[in-house]
């Protein structure tokens, strides 16, 4: 079986494979997004009957509006500065979390502690974020609580219809992924080596910081990207927790391509956004290298 | 070891991931309409008028039919790429992986804008299936996880030794690999159809005029005097998919203990 022939027929038989899946991702997801990225340079106009179509004329006005138009560069940035902070939130709220599971609960008790945090994760969404509006709401949980114990006189404008409330509502939505990666990055430190910190006498804090936690960043690391880059694209939190006053880049992109039925504009916001986002990923990979070296 | 802080803080944290879900069964028996506190009585009248409501039930059967659909699709896709990605090594292995994984990572409004935006292209109307298409993108990344953990436990051995005896790699694969990988394969099932039953996005630009359970969730929370109704039917829709998950953890580890190994992290 060595020899070049063996390994083409090894190569062959998983490329068979796994080609059902590969081939379906390919039509469904890499042929659909090269689809937006022509749409982005073709004009929105209508047919000869009156009805909004995609005209075949090469132009780059999508672009030039979407990079000059004040409105969505302030909508970019607010998803940026959004899914930002609930990336900081997150991670941190996440990280003593995946520190306790794996270092302080007997290990076959580490997959119940797990199946508790992900079962909110996978009851319905929607039902979730509408829940956050009525806990943080004008009427909602915390200003009738806090207003029945006489601790506020009017209810709290902060808390409700704001951005922070769609920081919160968001950090409890991807709660699990931020606390799943780390947990696996944290479970794979040779514990050996804590050992050897502290006998060389380092203060258990100390053995934490210099030892523990950059081992721990390439989980980290997984959290941030996992929880950065949905978030900027979350359309269902701006819309209820927000009460559509407070949109951000994928409500504009809905309302370009249903509402509006302007499908040439509303690609070339999505493909802008992607550019952004993925520009914003790689910064934060080369800021990251030296953490991630000899990961794979 | 001290960890008390750690403990209490962790114990808080999931006093807020559980904290909405707690809410839910409070609003959905309040006598009013109102949602906020103080309670005012008890009631199921908002569970009657849930189980009243045609629309409902047309939405319900759509998403069965969907979430169904999407289930079998995606894990049959995903037990091709789990098997492929554990058993052989071929060129090209991570960047065709990692396309398949893509989904997990990327906004659902990506996902769901262009697939609208190439199926108009090509003239496909939109009907159940295109959702089902989209679910079954979104779905694959979730089954292949679980399937990849169910086939990296299998002992390589028991293969060798049906194919030594004289099986073909055909039945040995149906005699002895899809036996030991039968619970990853309903664990598979039960997450993809409780990740489709939830999806709103891609149900929301995909179904065209069909409509949808979350969908039609989505559409209740503007009126406020349907608010309650929905929240009784989240209450049901919360019981079944804590439900399904609890019997799709319950075969995931029997799979696992099974083949021998023990039972490690979660679904992701």
């Amino acid at each position: 079986m060595a020899g070049e022939a063996g390994r083409l027929r090894a190569a062959l038989r998983g490329w068979a494979l796994v080609s059902p899946t590969a081939l379906y991702a390919v039509a469904m997801l890499a042929i659909p997004l090269g689809t937006v990225l022509v749409v982005s340079f073709l004009t929105d106009g209508r047919t000869a009957g009156g009805l909004r179509t995609v005209l075949p004329v090469a132009t780059l006005a999508n672009y030039i509006e979407v990079w000059t138009n004040d409105i969505y560069r302030f909508l970019m940035l607010r998803s940026l500065a959004v899914s930002m902070s609930v990336t900081l939130v997150t991670v941190v709220l996440a990280y003593p979390v995946a520190y306790y599971v794996s270092f302080h609960v007997a290990p076959n008790k580490k997959a119940l502690w797990l199946f508790l945090i992900t079962i909110p994760f996978w009851t319905s969404y929607i039902v979730r974020v509408f829940l956050w509006k009525v806990i943080l709401g004008f009427n909602g949980v915390v200003n009738s609580g806090l207003l029945s114990l006489g601790i506020i006189d009017a209810p709290l404008q902060a808390i409700n219809y704001s951005v922070q409330a769609m920081v919160m509502t968001l950090a409890h939505a991807y709660a699990p992924f931020a606390i799943l990666p780390i947990f696996v990055a944290l479970e794979k430190i040779d514990r050996s080596l804590l050992e050897a910190g502290q006998d060389l006498g380092e203060s258990r804090f100390m053995t934490f910081l210099r030892v523990t936690l950059p081992l721990s960043m390439p989980g980290v690391v997984a959290a941030v990207l996992i929880v950065f880059i949905p978030t900027v694209g979350d359309y269902v939190t701006p819309d209820l927790i927000g009460g559509g006053k407070i949109p951000m880049i994928a409500n504009a992109i809905e309302v370009q391509m249903l509402k509006l039925n302007s499908k040439a504009l509303g690609s070339a916001l999505a493909v802008s956004a992607m550019l952004i986002v993925a520009s914003v990923t790689i910064v934060f990979l080369l800021l990251n290298r030296r953490f991630l070296g000899g990961g794979r | 070891m001290k960890a008390r802080g750690l403990y209490s803080y962790t114990l808080a944290y999931l006093l807020f991931l559980y904290a909405p879900i707690a809410l839910l069964p409070l609003f959905a028996f309040n006598d009013s309409v109102v949602i906020a506190f103080p309670l005012s009585g008890f009631t199921t009248s908002w569970f009657e008028a849930m189980w009243n409501d045609r629309a409902m039930w047309k939405a319900l059967r759509n998403s069965l039919i969907v979430s169904g659909s999407t289930a079998i699709l995606a894990t049959v896709l995903g037990l091709f790429a789990a098997r492929a990605s554990t058993r052989h090594a071929f060129p090209g292995k991570t960047g065709i992986m990692g396309l398949i994984m893509l989904p997990l990572v990327l906004p659902e409004m990506i996902v769901a804008m262009s697939l609208l935006v190439a199926l108009l292209a090509i003239g496909i109307d939109l009907s159940l299936w295109t959702v089902i298409l989209g679910h079954v993108l979104l779905c694959t990344p979730f089954a292949v996880a679980i399937l990849t953990s169910a086939f990296q436990s299998l002992d390589r051995s028991l293969e060798e030794a049906a194919l030594d005896l004289g099986e073909t790699p055909v039945s040995t694969f149906r005699l002895v690999i899809l036996p030991l990988v039968a619970p990853g394969i309903v664990a598979s099932l039960l997450i993809c159809f409780t990740v489709s039953l939830d999806e709103f996005i891609v149900a929301y630009f995909l179904a065209g005029t069909e409509p949808l359970l979350s969908v039609y969730i989505y559409g209740q929370f503007r009126f406020p005097s349907n608010v309650p109704a929905v929240l009784a039917l989240g209450t049901v829709l919360v019981a079944v998919s804590v439900l399904l998950l609890a019997v799709a953890e319950y075969f995931r580890r029997r799979g696992i203990a099974r083949t021998g190994g023990t039972a490690g992290g979660g679904f992701v």
